[in-house]
């Protein structure tokens, strides 16, 4: 078995509102930081030779409104 | 014309779709559970509204990955009529069968209230005793109804008579005041390009009887069950 790890974030382009929100906070607190993003992350343990990216594909994340990465653990 | 109400765990706006089908149409209903895969009894499936599987990784993605959704996916795919409310409506676009995405409210909020409705096309099977224009008074009550889908697809979906209907103010106008939750182009109501599937986020069901504070929902009721 091996790890991976799934990080869903909001498909670029597509407004954010949560990490608007966070962003406005960030910067409300004094930080200089823009892009902010909130997302998701997927962990699971796969077996050897698994398909985690036809897996993720079409049933983990939506791709009209999601990007995703995966890292293998 | 017999309807099918497809209950998936946590759906909750299943008995009140049920109840206006039985006792407001006086039509035949039952109750289909997510894991039976035979719609084959039926004329008209209806997604109702709720939180099916806890709206876990996104509202409607896991419901659509059911038996039940399976065979919602190939009834549709037959031209059979396909209803979905609110979480319904998000189950069919995670299914595929309805083009389009449902986001986060914009404000992040859930909200729950009465809003306008303005029918964008009269000549589907689920407005067809409605005219392009008029205005209906339903409830929506959601998190995750700010419907999005790419700019050059709505514009297809415009050209094709897809949009059935959008929030609007009290003149009509679908302005960002009206707009509860950030749809994009102010939408409520899509169906497919086929006009056999159909998808809203308000409930029609909760604006079926005078004594709930409106009956305009009842319209699309009953363009469903006439000839």
């Amino acid at each position: 078995m091996k790890r991976v790890r799934v990080l869903i974030k909001p498909k670029e382009g597509l407004l954010d509102p949560q990490g608007r929100a966070v962003e406005e906070m960030l910067r409300d607190n004094g930080f200089k930081v823009q892009h902010v993003k909130v997302g998701k992350l997927v962990e699971m343990e796969v077996e050897e030779g698994e398909d985690v990216k036809k897996l993720v594909e079409k049933f983990i994340i939506n791709p009209l409104i999601e990007d995703y990465e995966i890292e293998e653990l | 014309m017999k309807f099918a109400v497809c209950v998936f765990p946590g759906s909750n706006c299943d008995y009140d779709t049920y109840y206006v089908i039985r006792d407001v149409l006086e039509k035949d209903v039952e109750f289909v559970f997510y894991d039976q895969k035979d719609l084959s009894r039926y004329d008209c499936a209806v997604l109702p509204g709720g939180f099916s599987f806890g709206d876990y990784l996104r509202p409607g993605a896991l419901a659509s990955k059911t038996p039940l959704a399976e065979a919602v996916y190939e009834f549709g795919q037959r031209g059979k009529l396909v209803i979905g409310i609110c979480n319904g409506f998000q189950i069919l676009t995670e299914l595929h069968l309805l083009p389009g995405a449902l986001l986060p409210n914009l404000n992040m909020r859930f909200v729950c209230k009465d809003v306008l409705l303005r029918v964008e096309n009269g000549d589907t099977p689920i407005t067809k005793e409605l005219d392009r224009g008029d205005i209906l008074r339903v409830p929506i009550a959601h998190h995750d109804g700010r419907y999005y889908v790419p700019e050059e697809e709505l514009k297809e979906m415009e050209e094709r008579g897809q949009i059935l209907f959008r929030y609007v103010d009290q003149e009509g106008n679908p302005t960002e005041e009206a707009n509860p939750n950030g749809s994009v182009s102010n939408i409520a109501g899509v169906m497919n390009r086929e006009g056999n599937v159909f998808g809203m986020m308000p409930h029609p069901e909760r604006a079926s009887e005078d004594i709930l504070g409106s009956h305009d929902g009842l319209m699309l009721w009953y363009s469903l069950i006439s000839d």
